[in-house]
């Protein structure tokens, strides 16, 4: 039997437009991926208690599905929050290599993104990206919880975008 | 440090023979001109203060410092000069005062200075003032060879008793390093500084980490970022940075290795 | 039969969900049992000092905010009396009033920091949610008065940057209130708990001392029976012509220095009235101040209660715009250095109520 949706009848089509979806299998993986991304607490700094503040019950992280886990194993995102210094950068490569695929980093914080107010510190490292490939960077001196709720958000824009155009967003 | 040139009357012997006589005159009119503690600061002052420290013979110091003093007397019309001639009536108060008042903490510190004379040699204290920038505090410079022996007698002696342990901190000044402790009676409320001074090549100070534990890791951080080395420290490794980072980044002449990262 | 049983060294890593910060501990256990545990610092530290010596004061500043970073307001005023006392700078009353309602509402928002984080390493999820929520109070006054939520680079030597909106200073008398009673509800909500107290009482003792040997201060010293509290005792500011109690815990375990911090935030609100209704309905807020800020050659350490403990500023200066050293006495550092000795026997399980109890801040032991 054919399905030709040229001979269905206008009532039967608006019925059939609002109750089925039409979409493609990433597109579908990214909607679910982007919904529940799964933060590992990696707080490094003041960042962190703002990061914390997001987490509590005024700016609840929770509603846009992320739960903070503190094991990499079970983390999708790695939200960089905090200054990192040359000690800790191996050990922040580490986590990165812990996390399955696929996953992500925001640097959230000036320090992250690119060293922030300790940029001529001898023990500062200038930007996590310099470590492990960033895909949000968020500045702020710390972020208010709003802006790193912006900055989650654009992440899971980013990730439907990516999966829906099959484009990297660097690439674009 | 400005105190330096501030020199109290009861130093070590070597040194009394020649102080007088140029002390005397000299300090007419200098006194209460040279002290910068209550004072803004002056440019001439911070000259002559790195100029104290590029001397470090102490005579070759104090022979200079004469002379300027001497130059000063000559150039200043005196504002009222006349030296206290107690004992220990170093550090005095503003310019303007007729009569250089000591210091409220002078008799403590006198009384301190005597402890660690009768107790532990006369070689013990290099140097002695008050640091009336910092609230008139009791500020002692001890040799460092003596600096295990002078920290038991503070924390044992009964008339002293400082068990607490407030500061430690390394400080590099260009021609030599100094460790300033700042110690603490809780219950007669006397703070007293106590400065170990060492060279900067082979930075080495007596540990007393076994006298107050608290200084384990302040010691353990003055090596890490100063270089200094202290002999007893059960543990004297980097506390900061990683193991392996080359260089002493709290110094004076540090140059980082990577800079771009 | 015998079992065979080893030493394990376990590792618990920079990345832990305590939300401490990045502290390293390596233990030694026997099996449940923690025969030696040794502190690993130095994965923050971002070298603040020797910044500092290339930067004039005011500069600093906002360094200060980031070193002890739950309690900002306190850092920034040990930087500003440490050169106001240098100079011999006079504060005008109305700036020395707002500072002190800052430090005391800062004291305020890092004990519940502290309680809400403690309670949740225990395994309390729902004080952490309270706790936060009624910072954020708190934080919407900071914000509102300084333009950040919690780095304020707010107070500078010689007074404050900015005067108190309007209607601040009653929407603080009404929060004042409001929190009293919530003290009293958290209290409710927590202290009598037995899980609470079985998990806390008893344990990680400090004697008084040992205290004073490892230079301990703030909660942790008052909880050996010890009073001492620099606002009282070496008091700064205007602190002297306010009425407030010293709580003193009396067997050194963490269930004292939980009940010190509780009372604490109490007699900070009691300050706070007190503050509030003396306020100067006007005045300037910054003092007579040359325009570039040079303190005197010279050194000095000068020293103000945190809620973490006695912070000092070792400051040598050569007469310049910029220091020549400054050096931070910071109280997490020092207070963290008894954590060996105090885990020393203990199951693992009590490790992160005393972790918890000492109340560290890895920014302010700088690594």
């Amino acid at each position: 039997m054919e399905l030709n949706l040229s001979t269905i009848a206008p009532a039967e089509r608006q019925e059939l437009e609002r109750n089925v979806l039409l979409t493609t299998i990433e597109q579908l993986k990214a909607w679910a991926r982007s919904n529940s991304l799964w933060p590992l607490t990696f707080g490094l700094a003041c960042c962190a208690i703002e990061m914390m503040a997001s987490g509590g019950s005024h700016y609840d992280l929770d509603r846009i599905g992320t739960i903070f886990r503190a094991s990499p194993r079970q983390a999708d995102v790695m939200i960089v929050a905090g200054t990192v210094t040359k000690k800790m950068a191996p050990l922040l490569h580490q986590l990165y290599e812990q996390m399955p695929e696929p996953k992500w980093v925001i640097a959230m914080g000036t320090c992250a993104t690119a060293g922030g107010p300790y940029v001529n510190s001898y023990s500062v490292v200038k930007g996590v990206d310099q470590i492990v490939p960033v895909d949000v960077y968020i500045p702020g001196c710390p972020p208010n919880p709003a802006a790193l709720i912006y900055g989650i958000m654009k992440l899971q824009e980013k990730i439907r975008y990516e999966a829906k155009t099959g484009k990297q967003v660097t690439n674009a | 440090m400005s105190e330096d040139r501030n020199k109290p009357m009861d130093r070590p012997a070597g040194d009394a023979a020649e102080k007088p006589a140029e002390e005397a005159g000299a300090m007419a009119a200098e006194r209460p001109a040279e002290t910068a503690g209550t004072e803004p600061a002056k440019a001439a002052s911070s000259a002559e203060g790195r100029a104290a420290l590029a001397a470090p013979d102490r005579a070759a110091r104090d022979a200079a410092r004469a002379e300027r003093l001497a130059a000063r007397a000559a150039a200043k019309a005196a504002a009222g000069g006349t030296q206290g001639a107690d004992g220990g009536g170093q550090a005095g108060e503003a310019a303007e005062a007729p009569a250089k008042e000591p210091s409220p903490n002078q008799p403590k510190l006198d009384r301190l200075v005597a402890i660690l004379r009768e107790q532990i040699g006369e070689d013990a204290v290099a140097d002695a003032y008050i640091n009336e920038l910092d609230r008139h505090t009791p500020t002692v410079v001890v040799n460092r060879d003596r600096w295990h022996d002078v920290a038991v007698l503070l924390r044992d002696h009964p008339e002293l008793k400082l068990h607490y342990l407030r500061n430690l901190s390394g400080v590099d000044y260009e021609t030599h390093m100094e460790v300033v402790y700042h110690l603490f009676n809780l219950q007669n409320k006397q703070t007293y500084c106590f400065k170990v001074r060492t060279d900067r090549e082979q930075a080495e100070v007596p540990s007393v980490a076994d006298v107050w534990p608290a200084a384990n890791w302040n010691e353990r951080e003055a090596w890490d970022l100063l270089g200094i080395r202290f002999t007893g420290h059960p543990n004297l490794k980097r506390i900061m940075l990683p193991d392996d980072w080359v260089g002493h980044p709290l110094r004076k002449d540090y140059v980082p290795v990577d800079p771009e990262v | 039969m015998t079992v065979r049983t080893e030493e394990l060294v376990l590792n618990v890593g920079p990345q832990h969900p305590s939300t401490h910060g990045v502290l390293r501990l390596i233990l030694h256990l026997d099996g449940e049992v923690i025969t030696r545990a040794e502190p690993v610092i130095g994965y923050l530290h971002r070298g603040t000092e020797k910044l500092a010596e290339s930067l004039n004061y005011t500069q600093i500043i906002p360094y200060t905010d980031r070193m002890d970073y739950v309690s900002a307001m306190t850092n920034n005023y040990v930087l500003c009396h440490t050169v106001e006392t240098a100079m011999g700078i006079q504060v005008p009353e109305r700036a020395e009033y707002i500072r002190v309602i800052c430090m005391e509402l800062q004291r305020i928002a890092s004990h519940l920091v502290w309680w809400g984080t403690f309670l949740l390493d225990l395994g309390a999820l729902s004080p952490f949610l309270y706790a936060f929520k009624d910072r954020e109070t708190i934080l919407d006054f900071f914000n509102e008065l300084t333009g950040a939520r919690m780095t304020y680079n707010y107070m500078r030597v010689g007074g404050v940057k900015w005067d108190v909106p309007d209607g601040w200073i009653e929407k603080l008398k009404d929060f004042v209130q409001y929190m009293k009673k919530r003290v009293n509800e958290y209290e409710a909500l927590v202290s009598g708990n037995e899980i609470f107290l079985h998990r806390v009482r008893g344990i990680g003792v400090i004697d008084a001392k040992t205290a004073l040997e490892y230079g301990l201060s703030g909660p942790a010293l008052r909880s050996a029976g010890i009073k001492w509290d620099l606002r009282r005792d070496e008091p700064y500011s205007i602190y002297d012509r306010f009425d407030f109690d010293i709580p003193v815990g009396k067997n050194g375990d963490c269930l004292d220095r939980y009940q010190i911090r509780i009372e604490e935030i109490r007699q900070s609100l009691r300050i706070l009235e007190q503050a509030l209704a003396q306020f100067p309905p006007d005045g300037d807020i910054m003092g007579k101040v040359p325009r570039v800020i040079r303190p005197p050659e010279g050194e000095l350490y000068v020293r103000i209660e945190s809620p973490r403990g006695e912070i000092g500023c070792h400051l040598v200066s050569k007469g310049k715009q910029e220091p020549y050293r400054l050096k931070f006495r910071r109280p997490s550092f020092w207070n963290l250095q008894i954590l060996p000795k105090l885990l020393v026997g203990q199951p693992m399980s009590n490790l992160i109520a005393i972790l918890g109890a000492v109340d560290i801040i890895l920014g302010e032991v700088d690594g």
